[in-house]
């Protein structure tokens, strides 16, 4: 489903990534773990299409029903629309607007390109309200200006319902663990496990070991200094989990 | 608004892409004298209407009183000077018939003016609800629902009509607001002022419909001095708006309205405007002059007024829409969304002037400043001595769009009452890349993610707007937004 071949990367003339080779195949999850400024996060903006990152050297091909496209250059919104999601580390505030109608509007966007037929604001709030209880969503979010005022794990929770909303086949999720209590990381796990699916791959970018024990990686790929410098299964997130990264990078 | 709708508006946008879709001029004879401002043209204008003598001394005493001002400089921009020897003061398109008896008699070509503008006249395409003063440069051309309005005792036709036909309530209530001393741009509106509107809701009457004129200014280097009274009896409702629009043109041209609105005990008027005169060219050449005086008196107790404008046109936009809380508990409010693109400067805001115990007022203004724009926030509030209990919350918020524009404040407060209680936010904020990025990361294109965005940060002002007008609203601003963002 996606192909990175040898992808370089940066941002404002800076090098981050320095020669990326990473391949997803459908059904399959991948832990992305690694120290900080590694460039775990900048792959993640690089999948997605951020305007501040260039890259530089290498393709991004991404694969979804018998056709492949190289993401590289693509906008943003024609990447979404073509099934990348982002799940952000730092979901990012819209004033005035309520969540239910910024959803609608990206899924009825994704559904015109797909020719896929949109939901009106009825059968929308219906379908909104199912995935809300994936997540255990309080009723009151679907009118709340989106990730305004919300609290640390309600823009996680946020992100991971926009994924179950959009159902996206490639979905990146950045960090998503970071700053959740356990009993949100329980619920953001739940969410994601159902919504792995033979068709779909994730990313999984994390620091820490502990949310791979909700979801269960098929392979860890471990980043320093813009490469990947170990890719195993699952064992090796434990394994980074007890000796830190210092054996891998010397 | 529907995302449909949005998608259907989004497309029509493009169609139009970011261009000035009303720039078009009428080709009529028009009737037009000379250039030039003296009392002759003051004679001249009055005779045109058919004025009674009153109405030509109270010209003379403005035109008198204006040749001793200057014009002001205090404002938060400079434009070049203005030659008001070199402006028509008069112009009227000139008609097969020459007072059409009724909208059916009016002139072909400016029938179909008012239909390309989105503004149907005829019996049949008539907007449903809504009554509509037509006013084309110095007159209005017509009035529609006028019978159906008279049932209700609702008086809404021309000013020039209501000077000859009811004239002891335009005695009354003109110049009771904006005296014809109050400034230099309203003083000569007092001397050469043309059509607007009048209105004038009886007592304990609801008006049915939403009353509203539509402006046109098409002949060149003429001035627009449109004058509008509303007059709310008492326990009386009326929500009326108001829209303009112009030819693109080189040169400059001046608009300087006069609105005066009168609610009494326990009546409120809601006064709606979207501006849209023509802005200039992307260099700064040509655009209206919009130089406006609008004031409401809240002269009875209980009483409510409230303006909401969307500023999204004109070279520069220089007004501030107040209200005089003189009856007791009685309501001002002042909604504003001022967009200026390209070269377009706007200093609009409010005056909320408390004299009656236990007053209130409301401002909210939202400023957006793209590409060489200059937009500022100017209000005043003022608490007089005999105010006991009056409140005011004001919120003001810029965004720029682009790092090439500006946004200021200046708030001004003057409180005499130690009973009063004040509370003012302000803020400036950017459309960021990481809100475009995010909403577009969601398959949401640049159009849509920055009309969101808008949208959010209106949404205080556009849900004061009647519902039909809240989409042009919209519309407007991000025909107006597009291409600046990206």
């Amino acid at each position: 489903m996606l192909e990175i071949k040898d992808l370089h990367a940066g941002i404002e003339g800076k090098e981050i990534l320095k020669g990326i080779d990473l391949k997803v195949n459908a059904g399959e999850v991948h832990a992305i773990m690694g120290p900080n400024g590694s460039g775990k996060s900048t792959l993640s903006k690089v999948i997605a299409g951020h305007p501040q990152y260039a890259v530089t050297q290498g393709r991004i091909d991404y694969e979804v029903n018998f056709k492949k496209i190289n993401l590289v250059g693509m906008e943003p919104d024609l990447r979404a629309r073509e099934g990348v999601f982002m799940a952000f580390q730092y979901p990012v505030e819209i004033p005035g607007i309520p969540s239910s109608v910024f959803l609608r509007a990206a899924f009825n966007a994704i559904c015109r390109h797909q020719g896929a037929v949109e939901m009106d604001p009825i059968d929308f709030d219906k379908y909104l309200r199912e995935k809300m209880k994936l997540l255990s969503m309080d009723e009151n979010f679907i009118d709340r200006p989106v990730n305004v005022d919300f609290s640390g794990g309600e823009k996680k929770r946020n992100e991971i319902l926009q994924m179950a909303v959009l159902n996206p086949r490639l979905a990146v999720l950045d960090e998503t663990d970071s700053g959740l209590d356990i009993d949100s990381m329980k619920i953001v796990a739940e969410g994601v496990n159902k919504l792995r699916h033979p068709d779909n791959a994730i990313i999984l970018i994390t620091h820490y070991q502990r949310l791979l024990n909700y979801i269960q990686p098929d392979f860890v790929h471990i980043f320093y200094d813009g490469k990947i410098v170990k890719s195993e299964g699952k064992e090796l997130a434990l394994e980074v989990e007890s000796r830190g990264y210092d054996w891998l990078i010397k | 608004m529907s995302d449909i709708a949005k998608q259907k508006d989004l497309e029509a946008n493009k169609l139009a892409s970011g261009e000035y879709r009303y720039g078009f001029h009428t080709d009529i004879e028009e009737d037009k004298p000379p250039r030039g401002l003296n009392e002759d043209t003051v004679r001249l204008i009055s005779a045109k209407k058919k004025e009674p003598e009153w109405m030509l001394e109270w010209r003379l005493k403005a035109f008198r009183h204006w040749l001793k001002m200057h014009e002001p400089k205090w404002p938060n921009f400079e434009y070049g000077p203005i030659d008001y020897q070199d402006i028509f003061y008069y112009s009227a398109p000139k008609q097969k018939k020459p007072s059409p008896a009724s909208l059916d008699e009016v002139d072909q070509e400016l029938l179909k003016t008012f239909d390309r503008l989105g503004i149907p006249l005829g019996e049949q395409k008539r907007i449903t609800g809504v009554a509509v003063d037509a006013v084309f440069d110095s007159v209005s051309v017509g009035t529609t629902h006028q019978s159906e309005l008279a049932k209700y005792g609702v008086i809404f036709c021309s000013m020039s009509e209501a000077v000859i036909h009811h004239p002891d309530l335009v005695k009354k209530y003109l110049g009771t607001v904006v005296p014809y001393t109050d400034n230099f741009f309203a003083s000569l509106n007092s001397a050469v002022f043309s059509d607007g509107s009048f209105c004038y809701i009886p007592k304990g009457v609801r008006c049915p419909l939403e009353l509203s004129t539509y402006f046109r200014i098409n002949a060149e280097d003429t001035g627009q001095f449109e004058r509008t009274l509303v007059i709310a009896e008492d326990n009386s409702y009326v929500s009326y708006l108001e829209g303009c629009t112009a030819p693109m043109r080189d040169t400059n041209q001046l608009h300087a309205a006069v609105v005066e609105l009168v609610a009494l005990d326990h009546a409120e008027i809601k006064y709606s405007t979207v501006q849209n005169w023509y802005s200039g060219d992307k260099e700064g050449r040509g655009g209206i002059y919009n130089f406006v005086t609008k004031r409401g008196k809240c002269a009875g107790a209980h009483s409510r007024i409230s303006w909401t404008q969307v500023e999204a046109g004109s070279a520069i936009t220089w007004k501030y829409p107040s209200v005089i809380l003189q009856g007791d508990n009685s309501v001002g409010k002042f909604y504003s969304v001022a967009l200026t693109n390209n070269r377009m400067i706007a200093d609009t805001g409010t005056k909320m002037i408390h004299i009656g115990k236990n007053t209130k007022s409301t401002i909210v203004s939202k400023g957006i400043a793209s590409e060489h724009a200059r937009n500022s926030y100017r209000g005043l509030v003022k608490i007089l001595p005999t105010a006991d209990g009056a409140r005011n919350f004001s919120q003001c918020d810029s965004m720029l769009v682009g790092n090439n524009c500006s946004a200021n404040t200046f708030p001004y407060i003057e409180v005499k009452n130690n009973t009063a209680v004040l509370e003012h936010e302000a803020s400036t904020s950017k459309i960021n890349a990481e809100q475009m990025f995010y909403l577009r990361s969601r398959g949401l294109d640049l159009e849509e993610s920055v009309s969101l965005i808008i949208n959010g940060f209106c949404k205080d002002v556009f849900k004061e707007l009647p519902l039909e007008f809240s989409v042009e609203a919209v519309k407007l601003l991000e025909m107006k937004l597009e291409g600046s963002v990206g």
